[in-house]
């Protein structure tokens, strides 16, 4: 290790290493850096005091300025709530129609409405509303439990087989796992369901079998005329929209393991004002969007 | 003007540099210093957490994972979810809108490790316990573009053909125990039993979990097949349980006062 000597050219000393003849240049510190080294320390000592720093034992010192990061975000979306209230406020007290009537109303309604869809709706319904195997197409005119203003805002409010209180509560019994009717009888009766709008032409032996069962253990649900209860939410049965399919295989898989749709309800999720956007969207909006 | 600012701790940085000097020609001894001045800082930083009383929010009635909950959540970390969703709604603004109430410390209490998570290729996934259907994460899981078709998210079919492995399952609650879930004998000596309870709505299997784990605790056939007892049935379990296990709406008004 060689002794610390001036470097003639530069004027600075050398480190003192020293590597097969080759020094190196101890270079003095640049005046910038002690600038930034001696600012930030000043700074550190006055965000000490300002801003929520020490640990002590068992609390913290909580720093002048009294900040708190949860009481930042309150107040936040209590300035948030104040500029939505002239409008969230006329929505939650307004009946649907009353909405429909009001064009500043309505315009809330578009502005927000697909934003609340994507986030909360469509990941089942899809974004235009339309559904998918095993969730319901909310556009056409199926509706399970009634398509009027108070029967949508309801179904969204406490869901369906959900975990609300009030939840609507529908379940297809399970016929073939119950062993109440056979995997025949469940052909049979298939083939008739499949009849009734027009999917299939059964042999009139076989129809008449499948109407016999169907009018013993289906329609207590579906009704006598198998077009659905939107009270116990059983679809229709006729008309030309399914939720599982209308094919052999689903409808047997539907009869055979029954079918119990679930959606989650919604209040306490979303506002009154929310699901009432949601609503005019679902009932106005998609339609025409078609 | 700078020197003479300088002046007074003129004294410090000989000192600090001249050991800085002489430390840096002997590795170990600088591989020491290095653990020292590390040390300090966790010291300082980390170590008052474990004493200050706010870390940790008060929550009573706060339940454990069940089981098959528990089983969900190994699943998770094994398939590196974590790697795209965060279980952590930060105190923003936009975050409780679209997320809801932010996340509270003590919801992590029976987390071992945590799945906050940064990074955010997909949604938060905190709070979405309820926010969707068994049948939808199950369809989701299966082939997400079947339900979301701009998803990013790759497809995890083995999930439903896979049974969860139960034979370590009492051992990996007795290992939680042992960090500090409070797990109770009766707990890890039924595990199985209650994992395969919490997928029998109405048998006696059931009302041993509901016993153990209270009357909250969702008891469905999640993945839709009967008899069996999937990595689908543990992951969704998983799923609807994530910001349950305090009810959010009552804790958060009563911590906002405080």
């Amino acid at each position: 290790m060689s002794v610390e000597e001036r470097d003639p050219l530069t004027g600075h000393k050398t480190t003192g290493h020293e590597w097969n003849g080759i020094t190196e240049l101890n270079t003095r510190v640049p005046r910038a850096v002690w600038w930034a080294i001696g600012i930030t320390h000043v700074w550190a000592l006055i965000i000490w005091i300002l801003l929520p720093s020490w640990p002590l034992i068992t609390t913290y010192t909580k720093g002048l300025l009294g900040v708190d990061q949860r009481e930042l975000v309150q107040g936040e979306i209590q300035a948030g709530q104040r500029y939505r209230a002239y409008w969230e406020a006329n929505l939650a007290a307004a009946s649907l129609d009353e909405i429909r009537g009001e064009q500043a109303l309505m315009d809330v309604v578009v502005a927000s409405a697909p934003t609340l869809w994507g986030d909360n709706c469509a990941a089942c319904h899809g974004m235009l509303g339309v559904g998918g195997p095993g969730f319901p197409n909310l556009t056409d005119d199926a509706w399970l439990w009634g398509g009027s203003d108070e029967a949508v805002l309801e179904s969204i409010r406490v869901g369906i087989n959900a975990t609300h209180p009030d939840t609507r509560v529908s379940e297809m019994l399970a016929f073939g796992q119950l062993d109440v009717l056979t995997r025949d009888q469940i052909r049979a009766v298939a083939a008739y369901v499949q009849s009734l709008s027009g999917l299939a032409n059964p042999n009139p032996e076989v129809r008449a079998e499948g109407q016999t069962i169907f009018e013993v253990n289906c329609t207590s649900c579906h009704g006598e005329d198998a077009t659905g209860m939107n009270e116990v939410g059983a679809p229709n049965l006729t008309d030309e929209f399914w939720i599982y399919g209308g094919s052999d295989e689903a409808i047997f898989t539907s009869i055979h393991d029954g079918r119990r749709g679930w959606m989650p309800a919604w209040e306490g999720r979303l506002s009154e004002a929310q699901n009432k956007i949601l609503a005019l969207y679902l009932l106005d909006i998609l339609p025409d969007a078609q | 003007m700078l020197k003479k600012l300088l002046t007074p701790f003129r004294k410090f940085f000989h000192g600090v540099f001249g050991l800085q000097y002489k430390l840096e020609r002997y590795s170990l001894g600088l591989a020491v210093a290095i653990i020292i001045a590390g040390s300090i800082g966790g010291a300082v930083e980390i170590a008052p957490l474990f004493t200050i009383d706010e870390t940790v929010e008060d929550v009573p009635d706060m339940r454990v994972y069940t089981p098959l909950e528990q089983a969900g959540r190994d699943i998770y970390i094994r398939e590196g979810c974590y790697t795209c969703h965060s279980q952590m709604i930060r105190t923003l603004r936009d975050e409780v809108d679209r997320y809801g109430p932010y996340s509270l410390a003590v919801e992590s209490k029976y987390d071992h490790p945590h799945l906050w998570g940064s990074k955010r290729t997909g949604p938060d996934l905190a709070r979405v316990g309820g926010k969707y259907s068994d049948a939808w994460h199950f369809a989701h899981l299966y082939y997400p573009r079947d339900v979301v078709p701009d998803s990013v998210m790759p497809a995890y079919r083995w999930l439903a053909r896979r049974n969860v492995d139960l034979d370590d399952l009492p051992q990996r609650l007795e290992t939680l125990r042992r960090v500090g879930v409070p797990y109770t004998d009766e707990m890890i000596a039924n595990a199985v039993a209650d994992a395969r309870g919490q997928v029998a709505p109405d048998s006696a299997l059931a009302e041993g979990l509901i016993e153990r784990y209270g009357e909250a605790t969702t008891i469905r056939n999640f993945d839709g097949q009967p008899g069996v007892l999937t990595e689908m049935d543990a992951i969704i379990a998983y799923m609807q349980v994530l910001g349950r296990l305090v009810d959010i709406n009552a804790t958060a008004p009563t911590l906002a006062e405080e």
